[in-house]
């Protein structure tokens, strides 16, 4: 087991080091002088090129990554072109408000999307089995962000429960912070929910069908110890991929629903440094997030191993 | 008088006074941007005006809610006899939110840090023609220009030339500290800033006790942060389709106002076959200006004929001169030689003026045989591009800046336009002080470029502002981009 994680671990951090590489080459060829957006249209060349110089911007591209990446193996991410202050800080800021966002929306949807699973397996074929599943195929073909925009109009227009986006910050109270987080990770939760029920619920009655589950039902167990000691261990392996590939998508969903509730994440970091060039920001954040999906990756391969000891054996 | 009636009124002073006491002091409003940094003598940004204008920090002028120019730091001055000397009186006991003293030192350090050779003030423009600043005693300023320039006063009213401390001017793009009369709260990245009352203002109290500007984006979002009461006002609001719903509601109050932001059809003047007037003329008459603007602005907007803001006293309405006419068009562009017409490009920015402007006027200029092709771009290319490159056809952009027709003389400017009477004529109102000939100068130069047609003039952005009913004294027009608190208050 040991072997096997540091095996995946040292995979990951090579991952890393390609993919901050990567960012750094595509975002450094983005059109686009950040000096020129700061000063707009009015600006004298020689005042943008002061800008320029103070910025470090007329330094040589490979220097310029070199300086970042060890830099950022001190916790150092650079100082924001427009901000004018550590990129690390402004990503703080904003990891309070987009991790428990994603954790959030990441429990609310297995919470929902387990049960159902496992019930409707339970119950395949029949009207409850069916209704379900068919508003599970709406669940999924809602956008998120439409969802984000009924939800508003009922919550925060018409019922006033909840305010329509915005967020009070964790120093007003947990309770007033979480209540502006509820209805984004609601919209972030239910399309992804439903694509969870119906995974959970094809694994089990895959599961279901194997011999070694005839075996148990004919030795005479009930159906329940049959579906929880035996079947839910086994269906659970592609439910595992689902939740870590959904962890990504929950990251890229937060750049949308973050940008229709205005809260202060990183998503609309992200969105607001694109726009206006502050490239520093962007390779900051992305690597991030790219170092979080390779997380969750090498979490769910360790878990796999979890599950299925014979994962990791045979590897 | 009994008792019961003393009584009586006794208590009705108690609930009048309470009622006074009750009314809210405290504002949310709603912008679109965010500023990149607070301090507005280094970015171009609107979106740092739209926050510490008038409210954090003040110039030797300001500019008013309709334009004019007003005393601010300064509360008198001269001009010497050949326009060239201006001597401005300071008002005294003015602090700084930090608690320093405001003098003349301060005058003399902000002017020359802005026209420094190592100055980032994305206005410096407006300091090129300050030969030196002197202090005559700590509230007496002197400053010499090197020519006349009756812009001058205007000009020290704008946001990029208001008045810093030298002990702070280094941290007020994060802590902006200046002289107004509302101090800098607080700053919660991406979400909101809060500006409180400074009490030890040097003129009349604002009534407001607390600003919260909170930054929301989307339009849809903006929307629903009024109608649910998290904002109480959108002084610009971003979604034109959604102001009717507001209007018939009466918990609203809509106020559609002008701006300084002249939108028009940029075309490549250098470049073939916009280099011919004809061609030029041809696009202009092509344009149907009122169902550009019924389906890009939802009516909102005015239409233009010239480059010059409908709310200014000089303005004159040389819209004819650029009737809608196809038939005309086509004539022109057969004289032109050009009776198949051609195919060009149309690169459009983001705001939503121009991309969905840029498809209704592809659509026009295609009844006469042009077939623009568009091309969206992102803010950052276009500015490369079009702005700076010049690499370009047609191009439609909003001029926000307030008092730019000067633009049309500047050499190297992205339409290529080079007419050297009309930068003589600039040049002539630049060094008049007289407002009546300045007037009749502005009519005149209005008439060159409609004549000329070095861009298609099309529609004056219009401010839609939207508030409770209940919040007075924000600006109904745009003539600087600035959110004035000074004199907002809740009526109930």
């Amino acid at each position: 087991m040991a072997n096997y994680a540091i095996r995946r671990l040292f995979i990951s951090l090579m991952t890393l080091l390609a993919a901050s590489a990567v960012i750094f080459a595509l975002i450094e060829i983005l059109p686009g002088d950040p000096a020129r957006i700061m000063l707009g249209m009015n600006a004298s060349e020689e005042a943008i090129r002061s800008l320029q110089e103070q910025m470090g911007l007329n330094q040589p591209l490979f220097m310029r990554y070199f300086s970042w990446l060890f830099g950022m193996l001190t916790g150092d991410f650079g100082r924001s072109y427009t901000y004018a202050v550590p990129v690390a800080d402004l990503i703080r800021e904003r990891v309070v408000v987009s991790l428990p966002l994603a954790v959030l929306s990441l429990v609310l949807s297995t919470a929902i999307a387990i049960p159902i699973g496992i019930f409707t397996a339970s119950r395949r074929g029949r009207p409850a089995d069916t209704a379900i599943m068919g508003a599970t195929q709406l669940g999924i073909a809602l956008p998120n962000f439409w969802l984000a925009l009924l939800l508003v109009y009922v919550f925060a227009i018409s019922l006033r429960l909840v305010p329509a986006g915005g967020f009070a910050g964790w120093e007003t109270g947990t309770w007033t912070a979480l209540k502006s987080l509820l209805l984004p990770a609601f919209a972030l939760a239910l399309p992804q929910a439903a694509i969870l029920a119906r995974i959970t619920r094809s694994s089990l009655i895959e599961t279901l069908a194997e011999d070694y589950i005839r075996t148990a039902r004919a030795k005479g167990l009930s159906p329940a110890q049959v579906l929880y000691r035996h079947a839910l261990r086994n269906a659970f392996i592609p439910v595992v991929t689902i939740l870590g590939l959904q962890f990504a998508f929950l990251l890229a969903g937060t750049i949308i629903i973050e940008n229709v509730f205005y809260l202060p994440g990183l998503g609309r970091l992200v969105f607001q440094s694109i726009t206006q060039r502050d490239l520093i920001v962007v390779e900051g954040v992305v690597v991030l997030l790219v170092a979080t999906v390779i997380l969750i990756n090498f979490l769910v391969d360790c878990s796999y191993a979890l599950i299925d000891p014979r994962l990791a054996a045979d590897r | 008088m009994t008792l019961w009636r003393s009584a009586l009124l006794a208590l009705t002073l108690v609930l009048g006074s309470a009622s006074a006491h009750a009314a809210r002091s405290d504002l949310v409003l709603g912008v679109v941007l965010e500023p990149p940094h607070l301090d507005p003598t280094a970015g171009a940004a609107a979106a740092i005006d739209e926050i510490v204008y008038a409210n954090v920090f003040e110039g030797l002028t300001r500019i008013g809610a309709n334009g004019e120019v007003l005393p601010a730091l300064a509360e008198s001055w001269d001009i010497s006899d050949d326009g060239r000397v201006y001597t401005f009186k300071l008002h005294g006991k003015v602090l700084f939110h930090d608690g320093t003293t405001f003098d003349g030192e301060d005058v003399k350090f902000s002017l020359d840090r802005a026209r420094d050779a190592k100055s980032v003030n994305a206005q410096k423009v407006l300091f090129e023609g300050i030969e030196n600043v002197e202090i005559v005693d700590p509230l007496t300023v002197r400053i010499t220009l090197k020519q006349p320039d009756g812009d001058f006063l205007y000009n020290m009213g704008w946001g990029d030339a208001v008045i810093v401390a030298p002990e702070t001017a280094a941290t007020n793009k994060e802590r902006p500290v200046g002289t107004g009369p509302f101090k800098f709260g607080n700053w919660a990245k991406g979400s909101q800033i809060t500006l409180l009352r400074n009490t030890a203002y040097w003129g009349s109290q604002p009534a407001l006790e607390k600003a919260t500007f909170r930054i929301i984006p989307d339009p849809a979002a903006a929307t629903a942060a009024l109608l649910a009461g998290d904002v109480q006002a959108f002084p610009v609001f971003p979604s034109y389709e959604t102001v009717p719903q507001f209007q018939t509601d009466p918990r609203f109050k809509v106020v559609i106002g002008t701006t300084e932001g002249e939108t028009v059809l940029g075309m490549n003047n250098a470049k073939p076959p916009f280099d011919a007037l004809k061609v030029r003329q041809a696009i202009a008459h092509a344009i149907d200006r009122k169902a550009l603007i019924d389906g890009t602005m939802f009516g909102f907007g005015t239409p233009i004929g010239s480059f010059f803001p409908p709310h200014h006293a000089a303005y004159t309405d040389l819209t004819a001169k650029s009737a809608y006419d196809p038939e005309l068009a086509k004539k022109l562009l057969a004289e032109a030689g050009h009776p198949q017409g051609f195919k060009t490009t149309l690169k459009l920015p983001p705001p939503v003026y121009a991309r969905r402007g840029g498809e209704i006027i592809a659509a026009q200029l295609a009844a006469i045989g042009i077939e623009a092709q568009i091309v969206p771009l992102e803010w950052a290319q276009w500015l490369d591009q079009v702005f700076k490159g010049k690499d370009y056809d047609l191009t439609i952009v909003s001029h926000t800046e307030p008092n730019d027709l000067n633009i049309f003389a500047r050499d190297d400017y992205y339409f290529n336009y080079n007419n050297p009477a009309f930068k003589e004529l600039i040049k002539t109102i630049a060094a008049t002080s007289d407002q009546a000939q300045r007037a009749e100068l502005y009519r005149e130069a209005q008439t060159v470029l409609a004549d000329d047609m070095p861009a298609a003039f099309l529609f004056q952005l219009p401010k839609t502002g939207i508030w409770d009913a209940g919040v007075e004294g924000l600006w109904e027009n745009g003539p600087i981009q600035a959110n004035d608190l000074t004199n907002v208050r809740w009526t109930d």
